[in-house]
């Protein structure tokens, strides 16, 4: 049998393969010669096969089988076997299989051998990968060698000591007192170490912690090491550009965070050391910034003097001005970290962190990003909108949503003026408009509408910006909507921040049926912008475009706008006279909790005053038809028009063909914030706008029904109940009953009731009366504040192709429903 | 410093060693090697050394042509993590005379070696450049020993 080639020869051998395929087939080759070679239990050339099986693992070609082979290594006693046995049970065991056991007792036997190299590699070995069983039999063998006098063991150990802990940490214990004079050795390796594990104690546990603070004087003893490092002079064999072990005083250092957080006596006792380390350190090279940093990070955790903090903070603000990249970007990580704490000494260099926004490294740009938006406040945003707009406009498309949120943020809480913060969002919805979440859309149209005294000029610069760009999908939704709500300002002119433009009716509707028809509009866009040419029909006056557009629709593809259209087109038909009261100007919606991360605007600073009136009562642009002829009828002034708001139940209920207006606002399935609105007088009204009728939830109160009206064959009997939650609201159902022979078909009932009551009427059941009594048309009448009540009823139906009207007076009422 | 675990590759994206210091199975180390070693041979020249990677902090360097890159975790400090690196570098070099891919290539057992005296468990065991050295010089001559008289009775035949 030829003796297996060396390791080095296979090397070479491999590099030569010019293709993958030549490659694989080396190494199979080779793998073949080595698992025979395996079998035949050959010793002299094991480890030679292990190294090459190692080599070959190392490219990626599997090498499990070797596993076993790895023990056996170990388990030899010549020492070359033991350390490519180590590395490669290091390489290639892993704890979760149970083969890594059998390591056990080697290690042990290896811990207690007489070369301290053969020692070194079972706790290198133990400190790498050893498993919590591996741990827990063998921590004893640890514990003894971290007493031992021979530091190139005890530093081992005490690292090894680590990973035990780290592995099983109710064994801490038993390595405590060990730990009582590991820091007075003059080792620097032990000391290392030592800060090390004592480290890793005082994190994981907090009696070790109070321990070391009280009973071992664990602060002095580090601070007078670390003022030795300082102190000393030049020493060749820890020097490191200058500066004494570096790697022992971030260590020292990071300790003394540990040890100093929360405690003032520790705090105080290390506050000298840290002013000398943070004003004398060499800040030419990496070495000594990264001492800077450390002492920086303990500085801000501890409870040190003001003094010191803005010592620290100040040596970050000169990172930030040093070339080098990576001494930026441990600045700028380290100030997000205590910008909360210590807010104005940040704000003072934030000019220089508002220029880290051009910087070219992505993780220093973000991080710059952060930190701007936590510096924004009522007296720089202005100044630091600009910079964060520019950056909107020329960063990468991965920062493109959180800054655009982030801007929403500061916008909302600190914008000087309404004129300022609207002229803010259009910025980011035409810079980044495709990248906003989903949210501010609804978001937005909320604060639009809120927004009383900029509709003309919000709706005019929106206009313009469609005119140029219909393909970012956000702003096209947020422009369609307001040209819906606002159109009628739109065309006539009367913006007052700016130049008025001229624009028709025609135009307008141009434009809207543009976004529908674009390929550039998404579903839901199309959905907006039909809904918006509907709005239009009550604020323009050439309905007869809009009659077509809808009508068009009734037969579209898309499900969504087919529904749409259908309805749209029953309002025109059925439902006109209902069309300008369900078409009407938006009410003020109040900012509700359920809305999110939205905040209350603060209007801090210029002229608007608030506009968020609870009181304001909804305007109603056109009252109906009707309304006026009862008002006629009931004698001028102390009648209030009905208003007659429907319900949209379930947007789909059969028969009804009732809209769901405020169902544009929630087209992504967040739950609606627009029907949830205050609960003050005016927004009774739009109390029942929740998908569940109130009146459904109502305990029964014992009122007795009554008959209201009994003509010509139509009777209508009232029954009442009280409204839960609120008891001032009576809600009647009206059953209107059809005793003739033939139905009575578009069946509508009116009622009207006197100023100090307030009334609202939900959707009838139906609108035919079916003959005979088979079956009677309900509807529901809310009555605010009811005193001795009394009602005007108007009838309209159509009784075998003759339209009859009738009027009557309700006085009846029983005196349990206004008590 | 819980560094979890350190990647030596070339510019080809070519593993020319790996050192674990947290339990995965090869299938795991595979993967985050392969998806790593991607990511940082994209990022251009002058991009700074750090980056923020799954949840890790993966801090790098690249000395002629190979890039070293460790992985660390959130509270440990990125600048001296790159002075570690330095001193691995600066002991290989020592230890080869002028060290090159090549050296690590055909030695990458001796480079493993190194660096296991340097560090232990991902924490640095040894702060002295001095002693790191002489503790692998001895444990050569060590190896030496062993080997030696074997290969002179190879010579003669009796194996």
């Amino acid at each position: 049998m030829p003796a297996p080639i060396r390791l080095r020869e296979l090397i070479r051998t491999i590099r030569t393969a010019r293709t993958q395929a030549e490659e694989r087939e080396m190494i199979q080759k080779e793998c073949a010669a080595i698992r025979s070679s395996f079998r035949e239990e050959d010793n002299t050339y094991r480890c030679r096969n292990v190294a090459k099986l190692l080599y070959m693992h190392m490219l990626g070609y599997p090498a499990h089988f070797g596993q076993l082979e790895c023990l056996k290594l170990i388990a030899s006693q010549k020492f070359t076997d033991k350390r490519i046995g180590y590395l490669g049970a290091m390489l290639l065991l892993d704890e979760r299989q149970d083969v890594h056991l059998l390591m056990t007792n080697c290690i042990k036997n290896d811990l207690n051998h007489s070369t301290q190299y053969v020692q070194g590699l079972a706790l290198c070995t133990l400190g790498c990968m050893g498993s919590s069983e591996m741990c827990r039999d063998l921590a004893g063998e640890v514990e003894k060698l971290l007493k031992t006098s021979n530091s190139y063991l005890r530093k081992k150990a005490a690292l090894c000591a680590v990973h035990v802990i780290r592995k099983v940490p109710e064994l801490m214990e038993m390595f405590l007192p060990a730990t009582k004079n590991l820091l007075s050795e003059k080792n620097h390796g032990v000391l290392h170490t030592s800060v090390v594990l004592l480290t890793e104690m005082c994190e994981r546990s907090p009696d070790m912690l109070a321990h070391f603070r009280k009973n071992e004087k664990l602060v002095p003893q580090l601070v007078r090491i670390l003022k030795n490092l300082i102190m000393s002079g030049y020493s060749p064999e820890h020097d490191v550009s200058g500066i004494s072990d570096p790697f022992l005083q971030v260590r020292i250092l990071r300790l003394l965070r540990i040890l100093g957080k929360s405690d003032d006596d520790s705090s105080e006792a290390m506050n000298d050391i840290l002013a000398q380390v943070a004003t004398n350190t060499e800040t030419s090279k990496n070495v000594g910034n990264a001492i800077l940093y450390e002492t920086v990070l303990t500085i801000m955790d501890i409870k040190s003097e003001s003094g010191l903090r803005v010592l620290a903070i100040n040596i970050l603000g000169r990172f930030l001005l040093n070339n080098d990249k990576n001494i930026r970007y441990v600045a700028l990580t380290s100030l997000l970290k205590t910008v909360q704490t210590d807010h104005n000494a940040v704000q003072r260099h934030r000019s220089t962190i508002v220029d880290c926004l051009k910087d070219l490294d992505v993780s220093i740009k973000r991080r710059a990003m952060e930190l701007s938006f936590a510096l924004v406040n009522g007296n720089n945003i202005r100044g630091m909108m600009k910079e964060l707009l520019y950056f909107l406009d020329s960063c990468d498309p991965e920062f493109k949503a959180d800054c655009a949120s982030g801007v929403f943020l500061a916008a909302e809480k600190y914008a000087p003026s309404k004129r300022w913060h609207i002229d803010t969002i259009m910025r980011v919805l035409t810079t980044a408009g495709s990248y906003v979440r989903d949210d501010s859309v609804p978001n937005l149209i909320q604060l639009i509408t809120n927004s009383v005294e900029m509709h003309a000029y919000t709706v005019q610069r929106l206009y313009k910006a469609l005119l140029d760009d219909i393909s970012q999908q956000p702003l096209v939704q947020v422009a369609s909507w307001c040209i819906g709500e606002y159109g009628d300002l739109l065309v006539s002119g009367q913006c007052e921040e700016e130049e008025p433009i001229q624009v028709t009716e025609d135009e307008v509707l141009d434009v809207l049926e543009g976004l529908l028809v674009s390929n550039l509009s998404a579903a839901v866009t199309r959905g907006y912008s039909l809904t918006a040419i509907m709005k239009l029909s009550t604020r323009f006056s050439g309905v007869n475009r809009i009659k077509k557009v809808v009508s068009i629709y009734g037969s579209s593809i898309d499900v969504e706008l087919q529904q749409r259209a259908v309805e749209y087109n029953a309002l025109f038909k059925k439902y006109d006279h209902m069309r300008p009261a369900l078409l009407e100007r938006m009410p003020i919606m109040e900012k509700s909790a359920s809305n999110g991360p939205t905040e209350i605007v603060q209007t801090n600073g210029e002229t608007e005053p608030s506009v968020v009136d609870s009181k304001h009562p909804p305007p109603v642009s056109q009252p109906a038809n009707q309304a006026n002829d009862l008002l006629d009828l009931l004698g001028g002034n102390d009648v209030v028009p009905v208003i007659q708001t429907t319900v949209p139940t379930k947007p789909a209920s059969a028969g009804g063909e009732l809209l769901d207006l405020l169902g544009d606002l929630s087209l992504s399935g967040v739950p609606t914030p627009a029907p949830s609105v205050a609960t003050s007088q005016p927004s009774f009204l739009l109390d029942g706008l929740s998908s569940q009728p109130l009146f459904n939830d109502i305990a029964a109160a014992a009122i007795p029904p009554m008959t209201a009206y009994n003509k010509n064959g139509l009777k209508i009997d009232f029954t009442f109940e009280r409204a839960n939650p609120n008891p001032n609201v009576a809600v009647i159902t009206i059953h209107a009953s059809n005793s003739t022979e033939a139905d009575m078909t578009d069946f509508v009932f009116q009622a009207a009731v006197p100023k100090t009551f307030q009334l609202q009427l939900l959707s009838p059941s139906s609108n035919v009366v079916p003959a005979l009594n088979q079956g009677t048309v309900t509807q529901v009448i809310r009555v605010l504040n009811p005193q001795k009540l009394r009602m005007r009823i108007k009838l309209t139906y159509t009784l075998k192709g003759s339209p009859v009207q009738d009027l009557a007076e309700v006085n009846n009422f029983p005196p349990q429903s206004w008590q | 410093m819980e560094m979890q675990f350190m990647l030596l590759f070339s510019r080809q994206g070519k593993l020319r060693l790996q050192k674990w210091y947290v339990p995965l199975s090869d299938k795991e180390r595979k993967k985050i090697s392969r998806d790593l070693v991607q990511t940082i041979l994209a990022r251009k020249p002058k991009m700074c050394s750090f980056l923020e990677w799954r949840d890790l902090k993966i801090v790098y360097k690249r000395y002629a042509s190979l890039y070293f890159c460790c992985a660390v975790e959130d509270q440990d400090n990125e600048l001296i993590t790159l002075e570690i690196i330095h001193r691995y570098v600066e002991l290989l070099d020592k230890y080869f005379g002028s060290v090159c891919e090549l050296d690590i290539i055909f030695n990458f057992e001796k480079a493993y070696f190194i660096l296991d005296e340097f560090l232990l468990g991902g924490e640095a065991q040894e702060t002295s450049k001095k002693n790191v050295l002489k503790a692998i010089e001895q444990a050569d001559l060590l190896q030496e020993e062993a080997e030696a008289p074997r290969s002179v009775l190879e010579e003669i035949g009796l194996t």
